[in-house]
């Protein structure tokens, strides 16, 4: 198989593309499940909650205007075909660029902080959470999540006791969720890894929430836990915004690995009800 | 129901939780960062460089405005990462707050002994908001970028009663319902 050289300055415009799209246009499956969720609520504050919602993402798409004010971090996800061979200044150094573009030219809010304890604005939002996997093929799919903080800080990981099990995994994602309470801006999204390691658990979680809304993971086991956490939370009465109602999560996606057998790792990861992403294959 | 701001002690006390209200009139940004600012000031005797008499605080932070717009996209902040700093703001003179989410049970207390309110705006909803901001001046900590401290004039913003003069919390009372 020959190598595909890929000059790593073709991803600056794609990026670029991709924070501004993310950014000012809720795609179509995350509309669809608003119309949905705003059917079904009961509560009328929550009722006029989504619908607001559903009238400030056709304006945002419209205007092309951030639909959120919180921009987030920008995380971006590059799939990497193993036959693919780069050339160029340094990949990373490109993903930034892409990024700094972006978020400039989108008029877009720049809220990454040098340092976490000097905290001093990068003020071009870089630099990205980058995660990089090498896969099979010689395509390059790229994806901007743009993370916002008031849900991206409501996450949390536990390593449970091998024995907790299935129902210990329940309990855990539950009392976080209580916990959280409208923090997270529901309607949101629950993205859970389990098994891994620390690392590889919170990566997980964090994936999970670019699968569609409504897709089960393919193992009934955990296409099933996920009903049931969907359901369990739809019944905590938290709500749209946290003020009370039938919709608090619009799914639970939940992804495994395997893991040593002292451990049972479970990452929560929520986005909330600005579910941003934008994908593209180079 | 239309409030014209700055608000007063009265007119704050017949809000009660889960009141829908359209404020205009002149309000200031201020945020994680600059609450700290004003707390550090304070510490060391200064003046904070707003007087919050019966000022409403947006904790927000926008996204610049488009070429040709008054304002970017704003919307409100998680209420409880300010929560340490409500009792100093209400002790400024503040009368009213307006954020998302949650707050700690203390802040309830506080509304009631200070005569304040809490409000709420919808998370995630900022497009739409921009056009309800129709004048920004950056008054303090210019440093701060999107955190700095901006008077902005609102037209008919849309917020919810979250806690009241009494202390009653809107969540409080309207989670348990939907329970089951």
């Amino acid at each position: 198989m020959m190598s595909r050289i890929l000059n790593t300055e073709v991803v600056v415009p794609v990026i670029e593309r991709l924070v501004k799209k993310a950014c000012c246009e809720l795609n179509d499956n995350v509309m669809e499940a608003f119309r949905s969720a705003c059917e079904q609520e009961e509560s009328v504050l929550g009722k006029e909650t989504i619908q607001i919602l559903i009238e400030n993402g056709e304006y945002a798409k419209r205007e092309q205007m951030a639909c959120c004010h919180d921009t987030g971090a920008a995380v971006v996800i590059m799939e990497i075909g193993q036959n693919v061979a780069w050339e160029g200044k340094p990949l990373k150094e490109q993903v930034n660029e892409g990024v700094r573009q972006g978020y400039e030219k989108g008029n877009l809010r720049k809220s990454m902080v040098a340092d976490p304890l000097e905290r001093v604005n990068t003020n071009d939002n870089t630099p990205a959470i980058l995660h990089t996997e090498i896969v099979e093929g010689d395509t390059v799919t790229i994806t901007v999540m743009p993370k916002g903080g008031g849900s991206e800080n409501m996450g949390a990981f536990k390593t449970l006791l091998p024995g907790q099990g299935i129902q210990g995994v329940k309990d855990f994602v539950l009392e976080v969720v209580k916990r959280v309470g409208g923090n997270p801006c529901p309607p949101y999204i629950i993205g859970i890894g389990v098994g891994g390691t620390m690392d590889k658990c919170a990566v997980m979680a964090k994936k999970a929430l670019i699968r569609p809304i409504g897709k089960r993971n393919a193992k009934p086991l955990y296409a099933e836990l996920e009903k049931e956490i969907l359901d369990a939370v739809n019944n905590t009465g938290i709500g749209p915004l946290g003020m009370g109602g039938r919709i608090t999560a619009l799914d639970v996606h939940i992804d495994y690995y395997p893991c040593h057998i002292t451990a049972l790792p479970v990452a929560v990861n929520f986005q909330c009800n600005a579910a941003r992403q934008a994908t593209e294959t180079i | 129901m239309e409030l014209t701001l700055p608000l007063t002690k009265e007119q704050v006390k017949i809000l009660k939780v889960g009141d829908v209200a359209y404020l205009t009139g002149y309000v200031y940004t201020c945020r994680d960062a600059a609450h700290k600012k004003i707390q550090e000031a304070l510490e060391r005797g200064e003046k904070s460089p707003v007087d919050w008499q019966d000022q409403l605080v947006y904790y927000a932070g926008p996204c610049p405005a488009k070429p040709g717009k008054v304002f970017g996209s704003n919307g409100p902040t998680t209420a409880a990462r300010m929560d340490p700093f409500v009792e100093m703001m209400f002790q400024q003179g503040m009368i009213a707050m307006l954020g998302k989410g949650d707050r700690a049970e203390y802040v309830a207390d506080l509304c009631k002994q200070y005569g304040g309110v809490s409000f709420l705006g919808i998370g995630g909803a900022s497009a739409i908001n921009a056009d309800r901001v129709k004048s920004v001046e950056i008054v303090a900590y210019g440093e701060l970028g999107t955190e700095s401290i901006k008077k902005l004039y609102f037209d008919r913003y849309r917020v919810i009663v979250g806690i009241d003069t009494e202390g009653n919390v809107l969540q409080q009372q309207e989670v348990p319902k939907y329970k089951r």
